[in-house]
């Protein structure tokens, strides 16, 4: 028998409120058996923003910890020797910027810079198909990507500066061959991007080796066991064929994982913890497909943000399967296994056909730009949705066995079973940010923003002037603006034009389009609907998913991609004579957010306007925002999309009729 | 149920540029309903026609992923620059199995929400022929009435192409290099329709300085044998890097000048809002209803005077009857 295995990287993906409050939960976790840090950042820290932007209200501290300077850099990692730590910071379009903290804040802890290890996600093009914190055009976050894995191969050379993540995409519906494919695919179009820098083979060769990915893993435990070992043997054979990287070593497929959150379930939310634990099984059972890090999601995930406790079991999950069971005693158990590799190959041979497929309509960025790869997975997702309406697909709890004893971790309708972050937070936040920005050297930080434009402007690598920015006490929002005005801002095609309802929906979409039909006649025109995705929240799969099965039903709708202001929607609520606003929020600030809006619409005339929320909206909020006037509120428990719709008419007709 | 409509009062706050009557005026104009066709007449005709021969109208349109959009943005910000008020009608195309639309290009339009000299709206072509819809000509005539420049952005090759010329003075066709856009044009014979060319995505490099040379020569070959009296200049813009943009305004604006100082433009537009009419005659009652009626020549002269007399095509439309068989 071979030595046994070494237990992958633990890590559980938190932060929140402040840097404070998240390096006191960072200690407990790593006390608890943690063996490695997982950064989650609040969305005006992954947009650019600081804390006290128009964008930023509501958000801040709410997904994530909020890092808007240095010394916020230095609390999340009080006490945490960086050295000797194993990072991974979710954060892509301002990465550059975070990494550029993180090297800054260890070298005054004294640290050997090259020494440090992690990694930086820092994967833009999925974010313009899933996720949506993308700031920048397609062109300069290649080279902002560029940039950082050109610099830390040089400086620090076990960082990992890019993360190519297939796992978003799973999360926005592709099936396993599209999540393969099209994370190649980026994977790809960065590997090109350094190359035509000018690059030597043999940094080549290294630049290959660090690429890792971030995957996805499904209850299909079986099947994903298949296309791990899928991407595998196709990431060895872009290794050999396109990049010429000799060094088996270092044609490794080297992933960090976070299972699925899709396919978990606000009904019956206990199952989670098994559905958790199976999923883990697809990325660690296949030893030489195994993970190098994994993450897992809580159970109580569609209620809210989950409490200390509920991570817990998330990192006991991992720690029971790691040491109590013997998987780490065996090589790995599907060689010689026909129906695996069958199923592998399968897997790879389509997934490099749509490889091959994109790579004709000009390569992944062109496919982002044209909006094929969003249309492909805006219409995997709406066929997921309707096989598991239709039944096909069960969901126990939700669309099967939906009986239930009352849950004894559910007691005032869930109300305490999620984290209620502190609201005075963003506050406190907002206010150390001022204080921060008046003890700085005023003329220091405005020399490091002109160098950072400069170097912008110049092609020159932004990384050291970041790093000197960072030191100088810049903040946030001032490094991103700054590259705003360089780059451009960029707002990404919301693949729903393309996209079609699966025709398993066509007899509830018949029914729905007579009633649109007399809908139509009674207001003289289509019912027109709004949809919007106000604050910084860039999940946009349910308002893809509404706006699609809308217009299939006959609807007229006005869908404005993410990231909306309430005074924007508003307007457009106005201008656009619409009949009913639809408003989608997955970060959690529903409350401030659809409250704004509701204000803004009164403000235009429009206090009469049927308005409906959608979200993880915890049944208090849910009732507080129905107390509003908000029409009402859909969750993910409300899977049936046509049902959603059949209301919708009603509200309009109700209100415009 | 919504309070009864006072159309003057209205009228008047369009004219007051107000957005909000703006909106609700163009929804009135939306309705499809035949009882609503007099509301829509008197509404258009409360608004009267000096404001809108004031407006100048530009309808952008080309295939569908040329950049239009961005185009129309860079476009806007510019003409808001210049403190000129914008009214903007994105129409896109209707879905002909449900008749539903998709209608997502408004947030590519930088929106100040404060800034009422900027409005947007969005309408689906409707669904008929794939054309623009009577809503559309009519919105465009509201718009007209409270701003001072109305851009038409239309979607696809055909029909939108064409529609789009009768309700505006001034058309921008868009291409992308290398795209074979071009072609389709020619193809479609409506290369006399733009009056400027617009090759976007510039930053192609030589690939677009080829497409300009190409449509320069498939111009002049249009054009052989006599002198127009406005030579479509060819322009290439980037909208992403904001290059040409200046050029672009000011080149439609050259047009809507060249036409005034011909005397082209009354001319021109009542020709425009006649065949717009008729286009709308035929769709109502067919062309046996055009023939009864004495047939196309004779309805557009008909039309074109009661243009000039100052109606709308709407009330055209309205005001035409197909003469039955009778005694």
């Amino acid at each position: 028998m071979p030595k046994k295995d070494s237990a992958w990287i633990m890590r559980t993906y938190s932060g929140h409120s402040s840097p404070k409050a998240s390096n006191d939960l960072y200690r407990q976790n790593l006390a608890k058996g943690q063996t490695g840090l997982s950064v989650a950042f609040d969305l005006p820290t992954q947009t650019g923003y600081d804390s006290d932007h128009v964008l930023a209200r509501g958000e801040v501290g709410r997904t994530g910890v909020p890092i808007g300077h240095l010394r916020d850099m230095r609390e999340l990692f009080d006490g945490i020797e960086l050295e000797r730590m194993n990072t991974s910071m979710t954060i892509n379009a301002t990465a550059a910027w975070l990494l550029a903290l993180y090297i800054a804040v260890a070298e005054e802890q004294g640290a050997d810079v090259r020494k440090l290890r992690g990694t930086t996600q820092n994967d833009i093009i999925k974010e313009y198909l899933s996720r949506g914190t993308y700031v920048f055009p397609p062109a300069p976050s290649l080279r902002l990507i560029a940039d950082t894995i050109l610099y830390t191969v040089r400086n620090v050379p076990e960082w990992n500066a890019t993360n190519i993540c297939s796992y978003h995409l799973q999360e926005a519906g592709a099936t396993p061959e599209q999540e393969v494919a099209y994370a190649l695919c980026t994977a790809i179009a960065v590997l090109d991007t350094v190359r035509e820098r000018g690059i030597e083979q043999s940094e080549l060769d290294q630049v290959f080796g660090r690429l890792s990915f971030f995957v996805n893993s499904s209850i299909r435990f079986i099947e994903e066991v298949c296309k791990q070992r899928a991407f595998v043997k196709l990431w060895d054979r872009l290794g050999t064929e396109r990049y010429g990287v000799k060094d088996a070593k270092l044609r490794r497929f080297r992933y960090g994982v976070q299972v699925n959150s899709l396919g978990l379930t606000e009904a019956q939310p206990e199952n989670n913890i098994v559905r958790i634990a199976f999923e883990t099984l697809g990325v660690s059972l296949s030893k030489n497909a195994r993970a190098r890090a994994i993450q897992l999601p809580a159970w109580n995930e569609a209620l809210g943000l989950p409490r200390p406790w509920d991570q817990q079991l998330s990192l006991r999950t991992q720690q029971i399967l790691a040491l109590e069971t013997d998987l780490l005693e065996y090589p790995d158990i599907f060689d010689g296994s026909l129906v695996i590799e069958r199923r592998t190959n399968e897997i790879a041979d389509a997934a490099w056909a749509e490889v091959e497929a994109v790579l004709a309509r000009g390569g992944a960025v062109a496919a982002v730009e044209s909006g094929y790869i969003k249309e492909q997975l805006v219409s995997a997702n709406a066929a997921r949705i309707a096989a598991i309406e239709a039944g096909e697909q069960i969901v126990v709890g939700v669309n099967k066995f939906k009986e239930t004893a009352p849950s004894p971790l559910l007691s005032d309708k869930g109300a305490d079973a999620i984290l209620r972050l502190d609201p005075h937070a963003e506050r406190e936040q907002v206010e150390a940010l001022k204080r921060f920005r008046e003890g700085r050297d005023a003329s220091a930080v405005k020399h490091a923003l002109a160098e950072l434009a400069r170097a912008a402007e110049t092609g020159e690598n932004l990384m050291a002037a970041s790093i000197a920015a960072a030191k100088v006490g810049v903040t946030t929002g001032e490094w991103g603006d700054t590259l705003r005005r360089v780059f451009g801002e960029y707002r990404a095609p919301t693949g729903v034009a393309g996209a079609r309802t699966p025709e398993t929906q066509s007899d509830k979409l018949e029914l729905l389009r007579k009633k649109v039909g007399e809908l139509t006649r009674e207001l003289g025109r289509r019912p027109k609907l709004l949809v919007g995705k106000p604050g910084l929240d860039g999940h946009s799969n349910g308002a893809e998913q509404i706006a699609l099965r809308a217009r299939d039903a006959g609807f007229e709708v006005v869908y404005e991609g993410i990231r909306a202001t309430p005074q924007q929607l508003a307007r457009a609520a106005a201008d656009e004579g619409v009949h009913l606003v639809g408003l989608s929020v997955l970060s959690g600030a529903h409350l401030e957010l659809v409250r704004d809006v509701l204000a803004r619409l009164k403000e235009q005339g429009l206090g009469d306007l049927p308005v409906v929320a959608g979200g993880i909206i915890p049944e208090v909020d849910a009732a507080a925002l129905r107390e509003a006037g908000v029409r009402a509120v859909y969750t993910p428990k409300d899977y049936e999309i046509s049902r959603i719709l059949d209301e919708l008419i009603g509200f309009v007709r109700q209100a415009h009729a | 149920m919504k309070a009864p409509l006072d159309v003057p009062e209205l009228a008047r706050r369009v004219l007051a540029h107000e957005p909000a009557a703006v909106a609700r005026a163009i929804s009135v104009v939306e309705d499809r309903r035949a009882a609503a066709e007099p509301r829509i007449v008197e509404l258009l005709c409360a608004l009267g026609k000096a404001p809108r021969e004031r407006c100048h109208r530009v309808g952008i349109t080309g295939p569908p992923g040329v950049g239009k959009s961005s185009l129309v943005s860079a476009l806007v910000r510019s003409a808001r620059r210049a403190g000129r008020s914008v009214g903007v009608l994105a129409v896109d195309p209707s879905s002909p199995r449900s008749g539903g639309a998709l209608l997502g290009d408004r947030a590519r339009i930088e929106l100040d929400p404060d800034d009422t000299a900027l409005f947007v709206r969005s309408m689906a072509s409707g669904g008929d022929l794939g054309g623009l819809s009577r809503a559309a000509g009519a919105a465009v005539d509201v718009l007209s009435a409270a701003f001072e420049l109305v851009v038409v952005e239309t979607t696809g090759v055909g029909q939108s192409e064409t529609d789009v010329e009768h309700v505006t003075d001034s058309v921008l066709l868009v291409i992308q290099p290398a795209s074979g856009d071009m072609l389709q044009f020619l193809k479609a014979g409506i290369i006399e329709v733009p009056d400027v060319f617009v090759i976007n995505k510039a930053d192609l490099g030589a690939v677009a300085e080829r497409a300009g040379a190409e449509l320069r020569a498939a111009l002049t070959a249009v054009y052989a044998g006599y002198k127009p009296r406005w030579m479509p200049p060819i322009l290439h813009t980037s909208a992403t890097a904001g290059r040409g943009i200046e050029e672009l305004l000011a080149a439609a604006d050259a047009h809507r000048l060249a036409l005034e100082e011909s005397g082209e433009l009354a001319a021109r537009r009542t020709r425009s809002a006649a065949a717009w009419a008729l286009r709308l005659f035929l769709q109502r009652y067919g062309e046996f209803g055009v023939e009864q009626a004495g047939g196309s020549s004779a309805l557009l002269q008909q039309f074109s005077s009661w243009v000039t007399g100052g109606a709308t095509a709407v009330e055209v439309v309205a005001r035409a009857r197909p003469r039955v068989a009778g005694p």
